[in-house]
């Protein structure tokens, strides 16, 4: 029984490379041996670079779990495929969008869909961690409050862009097309990304709100749906009513689906662009750190 | 080491916790017992930083819980009876990632986690992922996440609750090992027998209050005194309870549906050998008679009227029909 939890022979004060700031924080690994016991306790503070090393650790549980329930990444990935399906070969026909071939008009909006679906599994999985009381061990930790939610909303963005990457290949399979070159093909798909991720802290805090994984699946949808249906993902703004147009027009994902699609099939770009980018840091600003006192309340 | 001081917890209008003191010293085990919600886990949350007192102090070390959090998290390890594990993780990866978040580079947490899947036996099982687990293993690898981060205060909810006898007891060699190498260790429980073999203090707490604290053999001289237990054929009863009325110095109790009688003792030996006698006499042979030290399920009855098992019924339990009833029935 060499090894054990308290032995005295390792009195090892462990420094992470990374965080220069724990060499300060004996206490915070030292053996507990009678005699280390009376050792005077100097107080751990979370360094600032530690929230990143934190964060990391757990975006890569995330995405250990995610690489291990396939199924949950093929549900994730079958339903966008069906509205792809279901929009270019049923109501496809029947949906006239001036200029622009519908197949061409639809998958940018599809991409943008995709990612702001793929930010509600934010709200899934933190409340799930909440219900199996994995969120009190790590609470019970002394690392970064904010990294448990840093880390979820970059697993889940790791996620967001191999399903976008999926529905360009769908996309192109049903005759999508790049217009417009390279690099604003890329800009487009980073800045769908950029919104997904902004809107997953949305939903970080909507699954801390929630009493349980089901609720969290249900309140998640609740916002998506007007706004992902009162948009130009699926059909131009113009058809809509007036007073719907005045909300569709402006909204952030209505803004994503435009720039998308002007970033990939041409036209103007600047506005849409713009807004989106602006959308998207307004909404981080504001969720973020709602999101993270609500989790630091408990 | 963990100094808790009038501290007061509500609910809303439930008391989960009213003006609670207890005091651990370094190296000891302390036991917390009492029914399911008399405020153990409420106690064990405040402790760990989970949940803010309403008033009163905790400190962990002299670090106050409320002030210095973090600090608090750095010297404490928490198990419980959920086990807080990863399912879809596998135990060395759930070890891992606990320590790295005790801030440990990522070499020293591979061997600690190594350390600990070694010291649970565990170590055939590491690459499994969790979900493959028993629950023993689980609660094992729970435990040992509370182990990576090696910390001086380790606070262990129910960590037994719904464990299989054998796996209870390597729980508990397991708990007083780390207790030899100078760990302090808080324990919940309802089994009176786990505060008992385990504790070196135990404090009783019903309803959010605490009702007695003391070592377990203290608890349990407040009840006086041995017992006398004879256990008979149900047709020998009325019988055996007559011809050992003179017996002991105290009231016996009679639990009618076991046909088994207790009687307190003053002088165990002498009085053990006069019960022989009598029944002899009587020509009664006992299916089963002994002498027991009074168990902590005895003096939970006698401090609140109550056995832990009917945590509901606020009426004292009528002498004649005693539950034997084993405490920590699931609620």
């Amino acid at each position: 029984m060499s090894v054990t939890p308290t032995s005295p022979t390792s009195p090892t004060t462990p420094t992470s490379p990374t965080t220069p700031a724990a060499s300060t924080a004996p206490t915070a690994s030292g053996a507990p041996s009678p005699a280390d016991a009376m050792t005077p306790i100097q107080s751990v503070r979370v360094p600032r670079s530690a929230i990143f090393v934190d964060a990391m650790v757990i975006a890569k549980r995330n995405l250990i779990r995610i690489a291990r329930t396939p199924q949950l990444l093929v549900f994730a990935t079958i339903q966008p495929v069906m509205f792809v399906l279901l929009f270019r070969y049923v109501f496809g026909g029947s949906i006239n969008v001036p200029g622009i071939s519908y197949v061409d008009y639809l998958i940018p909006g599809i991409i943008v869909q995709t990612v702001v679906f793929g930010a509600t599994s934010t709200a899934v999985g933190l409340s799930q961690d909440m219900s199996n009381g994995i969120i009190d061990r790590f609470r019970s930790l002394p690392m970064s409050r904010s990294a448990v939610l840093a880390g979820r909303t970059i697993a889940d963005l790791v996620r967001n862009v191999f399903v976008v990457l999926l529905m360009v290949v769908v996309g192109t399979a049903v005759g999508f097309r790049f217009h417009n070159g390279f690099i604003p093909a890329v800009v487009a798909i980073f800045v769908a990304l950029l919104l997904g991720y902004c809107l997953s802290w949305v939903f970080a805090l909507i699954g801390l709100s929630v009493p349980d994984p089901e609720s969290a699946q249900l309140a998640g949808f609740l916002p998506i749906f007007p706004l992902v249906f009162a948009s130009s993902v699926f059909t131009s703004v113009k058809s809509m009513p007036g007073w719907l147009q005045a909300f569709a027009k402006v909204q952030p994902i209505t803004r994503a689906a435009n720039a998308v699609r002007a970033l990939t099939e041409g036209g103007p770009i600047a506005t849409d662009l713009t807004w989106t980018i602006l959308w998207s840091l307004a909404i981080l600003a504001v969720f973020a750190p709602l999101a993270v006192r609500r989790y630091r309340k408990g | 080491m963990i100094e808790v001081e009038g501290v007061s917890k509500s609910f809303g209008p439930t008391k989960a916790l009213v003006d609670v003191d207890m005091s651990v010293p370094i190296g000891t085990i302390q036991g917390l017992l009492g029914p399911n919600g008399a405020g153990k886990t409420t106690l064990v949350r405040i402790l760990a930083t989970l949940l803010a007192p309403d008033a009163g102090r905790a400190r962990i070390a002299g670090i106050d819980v409320r002030q210095d959090p973090n600090t608090v998290r750095s010297l404490i390890g928490l198990a419980g009876q959920y086990a807080a594990v990863d399912e879809t993780l596998t135990g060395r990866e759930n070890l891992v990632m606990v320590g790295r978040l005790y801030r440990l580079a990522s070499p020293l947490a591979k061997t600690r986690a190594e350390e600990a899947l070694e010291r649970l036996g565990l170590v055939e099982a590491a690459d499994r992922p969790v979900k493959t687990y028993s629950g023993g293993m689980r609660r094992r690898l729970d435990l040992g996440a509370s182990l990576v981060g090696r910390p001086r205060v380790l606070i262990l909810d129910e960590p037994t609750t719904g464990l299989d006898p054998r796996t209870r007891l390597d729980m508990w060699a397991f708990i007083r090992d780390l207790v030899a190498q100078g760990t302090t260790v808080l324990l919940t429980t309802q089994y009176l027998e786990e505060a008992d073999q385990l504790a070196d203090h135990i404090v009783v707490i019903d309803r959010g209050k605490v009702i007695a604290a003391g070592t377990s053999d203290e608890l349990k001289s407040r009840l006086g005194s041995d017992l006398i237990e004879v256990e008979v054929a149900e047709s020998d009863l009325d019988r055996t309870t007559a011809v050992l009325s003179d017996v002991g110095c105290g009231k016996a109790t009679i639990d009618e549906v076991r046909a088994r009688i207790t009687i307190p003792v003053c002088d165990p030996v002498p009085d053990l050998m006069a019960a022989l006698r009598v029944l002899d006499k009587a020509g009664i042979t006992p299916k089963d008679l002994g002498l027991r030290r009074p168990s902590l399920d005895d003096v939970f009855l006698a401090l609140t009227g109550r056995t832990t098992g009917d945590e509901d019924s606020d009426a004292p339990p009528t002498t004649g029909r005693r539950s034997r009833q084993r405490a920590g029935t699931p609620a």
